[in-house]
């Protein structure tokens, strides 16, 4: 049996018809759970951009420092694998050369030549991890946190290569036997081998209406805040300091902000 | 057709070995899996209600749960109200396992049942279980 030219409109229509609405319509019939709302918390701390200020004369002991970046490792999971190749870490230690590049002088004060700077994950304006990659599982919050969704990471390190600062870390082991168990935090997850991670700004914990870790165990040395609310925190101190930020002739518009403060003995 | 017979002995005896699973378990049905309920936090509720009804969670909990990490990770949610009007954080390990809190006899069971391997626990911290 041969098919006429109207029997094949008619076939062609109606194909075409479903392919524009059925599609649709499955999906409508596949969501049985249409009542269920969602929402952010309501002490959800909210902002447009995030933003951090970190008052480097604020932070002198090495205890100072320990305890920051031991509030933000233990509360994340983060392990401590104990050797350079391997190292997992959300915020670290960076002497001044390695931090500022570009402006590394040679006839700066010792003070400031040899101390520690924090550097975490800098949340850029553009970040350059989130166009490279490939699963979307980097990308930029409307609020201007970088997020990771680790549930999306192939692992490919495309972010890593791309980041400016360094500040993503990829597991190269199982980092579970790494996390020490008492020091384990129950109420959040751990990386598994072969993804990468970072900062998250404590996107978790903004959802709870806390300040990130890192700010509240460091007695005012790191602020933080709304960089687009001009009474906000961090603007305040932006607007009464001279700061600098790292590399920012790269483009990327990092969204942490150093006060170098000068010589403490002056 | 040389050493045919070897051959096809060969043949019968490894067709009988590849379908001996087949027709050792033909006729058998294996014991449906009971996850239990019994958690301390369970048995406090005065209403036992999971975040949805018992049937729907059975069938959906898998979407469920995969609709909630993109609405908390890409979409910046945390409360769930469910049909009946309650509020939950979305969360599993917080949420889910608090209730749930006997991993091997609540997920595991089914899922080993059914064969089913979710990687869910490789980074999700499943809660102490007291061992036996």
């Amino acid at each position: 049996m041969s098919i006429n030219r109207r029997k094949f409109l008619k076939i062609a229509g109606a194909s075409a018809l479903f392919g524009l609405t059925g599609a649709s319509a499955i999906e409508e019939l596949l969501t049985t759970n249409a009542e269920a709302s969602v929402s952010p918390g309501p002490e959800a701390l909210t902002a447009k951009r995030w933003a951090m200020v970190i008052d480097v004369s604020k932070i002198k002991t090495k205890e100072d420092y320990e305890k920051i970046i031991h509030a933000c490792h233990s509360i994340h999971n983060v392990p401590d694998i104990g050797n350079k190749k391997d190292e997992v870490k959300w915020i670290w230690e960076e002497e001044y050369e390695n931090t500022f590049p570009g402006v590394s002088d040679e006839f700066i004060p010792e003070s400031i030549k040899h101390k520690p700077f924090l550097a975490l994950c800098n949340h850029c304006a553009k970040p350059p991890c989130v166009r490279v990659c490939p699963t979307k599982a980097t990308f930029k919050r409307p609020d201007g946190i970088v997020a990771m969704d680790y549930h999306r990471c192939i692992g490919c390190r495309f972010c890593m290569a791309a980041c400016p600062f360094g500040a993503r870390s990829f597991n190269w082991r199982d980092p579970r036997p790494f996390i020490k168990e008492k020091e384990e935090n129950k109420e959040f997850p751990t990386r598994m081998k072969g993804v990468v991670e970072k900062c998250t700004f404590c996107s978790e914990r903004l959802a709870r209406g806390l300040k990130p870790a890192c700010v509240e165990k460091s007695n005012g040395a790191l602020v933080f805040g709304d960089l687009e609310d001009s009474n906000s925190e961090v603007r305040k101190v932006l607007s009464a300091n001279y700061t600098i930020r790292r590399k920012p002739e790269i483009g990327s518009g990092p969204s942490v902000y150093y006060v170098i403060g000068g010589n403490e003995h002056a | 057709m040389y050493n045919g017979g070897k051959i096809i002995a060969g043949l019968i005896i490894f067709v009988g070995l590849f379908t001996f699973p087949i027709f050792y378990n033909m006729g058998k049905t294996s014991a449906m899996p009971e996850p239990k309920l019994d958690t301390p936090v369970i048995k406090q509720l005065v209403e036992k209600r999971c975040v949805e009804s018992k049937e729907y969670m059975r069938a959906n909990h898998m979407q469920l749960l995969d609709n909630w990490r993109d609405l908390v990770i890409r979409e910046g949610n945390l409360v769930y109200e469910s049909t009946g009007g309650k509020k939950y954080i979305m969360s599993l390990q917080n949420t889910c396992m608090h209730c749930h809190s006997n991993k091997k006899e609540f997920c595991d069971k089914c899922h080993n049942y059914a064969n089913v391997k979710p990687y869910c626990w490789s980074c999700h911290i499943p809660p102490k279980e007291n061992e036996i």
